[in-house]
C-alpha cells in the first residue's frame, strides 16, 4: 500500500546520484528488499511506470534482490529460514526464543547509467 | 555501461525527520508513545483509559492517525485533552513528515504524555519511525493468539505489548499463555500487559509503567 512514497523516493535517490555522476540516462535500478520489509516489487514497479516518464529514469529497468528471512535461536543457536510463511519457530529444538537475522532490509544498491 | 553505488536506506528521509521529532520531544521533556494495531483492537479505548489513569497527576495529549474522519478525535476531545486530528488520505500509516505538521499544533511544553495513535495497520507502521520514545503495539482477544506469527516485524520491535479484550476470555480460543510466549521469544524485553478497556482490569499496571517511563525522559533531559 505504501509503494507510491517509496517509490517517489527511490526514484529521487537514483536521480541524485545520476546527476551528480552527469549521466545523461539511468539504464538500470538495483534494489535490495527482505522478506520481512512488506515491500512487493510488482507495485513497486506499477509505480516506477507511472513515476519515472520525462524523467532521465524512464525506461531504466527495476531489479529486485529479495533477501529472505533467517532467524537464529537463541537457546540452542541454529540459523534457519522460517518454513511456513513467516512463523519462526526453532526447527530444531522448537523454541520460539528467536532474533531476527536477515529480512527487515530495503536499500537502492547501485544504478546503471550512461 | 558504469555502474555506481548509492547503497541508500530508501526510509532514511523519513528516518532524519524522526531524529529531529526526537529532539524536540526531548527538549520538552514530553514522553512519546506511537500506538499500534490491527483496526478494531482498542487504540482509541487504550488512549481514553490511559487518559482516565493518569490525570490530573499528569498532563497529556492525543495525535489521532486516521485514513478519514475526525470520529477518534471527537471521542478524544470530549475526554477534555488536546487532540490534533491527521488524516492520511488513504495512506496506510503514519510518518514522521505527518507528525511534524501536527506538532504545530500541539504545545509540547505544556505536555507531560503524548499518545499517537497510528493508523489502524500491522505492517507498514512498522517501517516508519515517528521520532516516538516507544512503539506500543495492542492485539486483542478476537483478533487470535497467531497475530506474531503473521506480524514478527512489528511484534520484534515494540517496547510494550498490551493485549486487550481479555473480559471475553470464556468466550475466546485465545491462547494467553502461546500468545505471551510468541511475543516473549522474539522479543524478550517487551513489557507485556493484559487488559480490559471495557472493565479498567490491568490498566493500573500499565499506567504505572508510563509515570515510570515518563520519569526517565524527565530526568534524562
Amino acid at each position: 500500500m505504501h509503494e507510491l512514497t517509496i517509490t517517489q523516493r527511490i526514484l529521487e535517490i537514483a536521480l541524485e546520484y545520476a546527476g551528480r555522476a552527469g549521466a545523461r540516462r539511468i539504464t538500470a535500478i538495483h534494489l535490495v528488499i527482505g522478506d520481512l520489509s512488506s515491500v512487493v516489487d510488482d507495485s513497486v514497479q506499477f509505480y516506477f511506470d507511472h513515476l519515472s516518464p520525462g524523467t532521465p529514469a524512464e525506461g531504466a529497468g527495476l531489479h529486485f534482490t529479495r533477501l529472505p528471512a533467517r532467524y537464529r535461536c537463541r537457546t540452542c543457536g541454529k540459523e534457519f529460514a522460517p518454513e511456513h510463511g513467516l512463523a519462526w519457530q526453532c526447527p530444531a529444538c522448537q523454541g520460539w526464543d528467536v532474533e531476527i537475522l536477515q529480512g527487515k532490509e530495503f536499500y537502492l544498491e547501485s544504478i546503471e547509467v550512461e | 555501461m558504469p555502474k555506481i553505488a548509492v547503497v541508500q536506506d530508501i526510509l532514511s528521509a523519513n528516518d532524519e525527520i524522526a531524529r529531529e521529532n526526537r529532539l524536540r520531544f526531548d527538549r520538552a521533556g514530553v514522553l512519546v508513545l506511537n500506538l499500534m494495531s490491527a483496526p478494531g483492537a482498542g487504540k482509541t479505548s487504550l488512549v481514553l483509559c490511559t487518559i482516565a489513569a493518569l490525570r490530573p497527576g499528569l498532563r497529556l495529549g492525543v495525535v489521532e492517525g486516521d485514513v478519514a474522519s475526525q470520529v477518534d478525535a471527537e471521542r478524544v476531545a470530549e475526554a477534555g485533552v488536546p487532540v490534533v486530528q491527521i488524516n492520511t488520505g488513504g495512506g496506510c500509516h503514519l510518518d514522521a513528515n505527518m507528525l511534524r505538521a501536527a506538532l504545530e499544533e500541539i504545545p509540547l511544553e505544556e505536555l507531560d504524555l503524548l499518545l499517537v495513535e497510528n493508523v489502524g495497520n500491522l505492517i507498514c507502521p512498522a517501517a516508519f519511525r515517528l521520532g516516538e520514545h516507544l512503539q506500543v503495539v495492542i492485539a486483542s482477544l478476537p483478533e487470535g493468539d497467531d497475530k506474531p506469527l503473521k506480524y514478527p516485524v512489528l511484534f520484534a520491535q515494540a517496547d510494550a505489548v498490551v493485549v486487550n479484550k481479555i473480559d471475553l476470555s470464556p468466550y475466546m480460543d485465545f491462547d494467553r499463555e502461546a500468545f505471551r510466549r510468541r511475543v516473549e521469544g522474539l522479543n524478550p524485553d517487551a513489557a507485556f500487559f493484559e487488559v480490559s478497556c471495557r472493565t479498567g482490569e490491568g490498566i493500573p499496571a500499565w499506567a504505572d509503567w508510563l509515570r515510570q517511563k515518563r520519569e526517565q525522559v524527565r530526568g534524562s533531559r
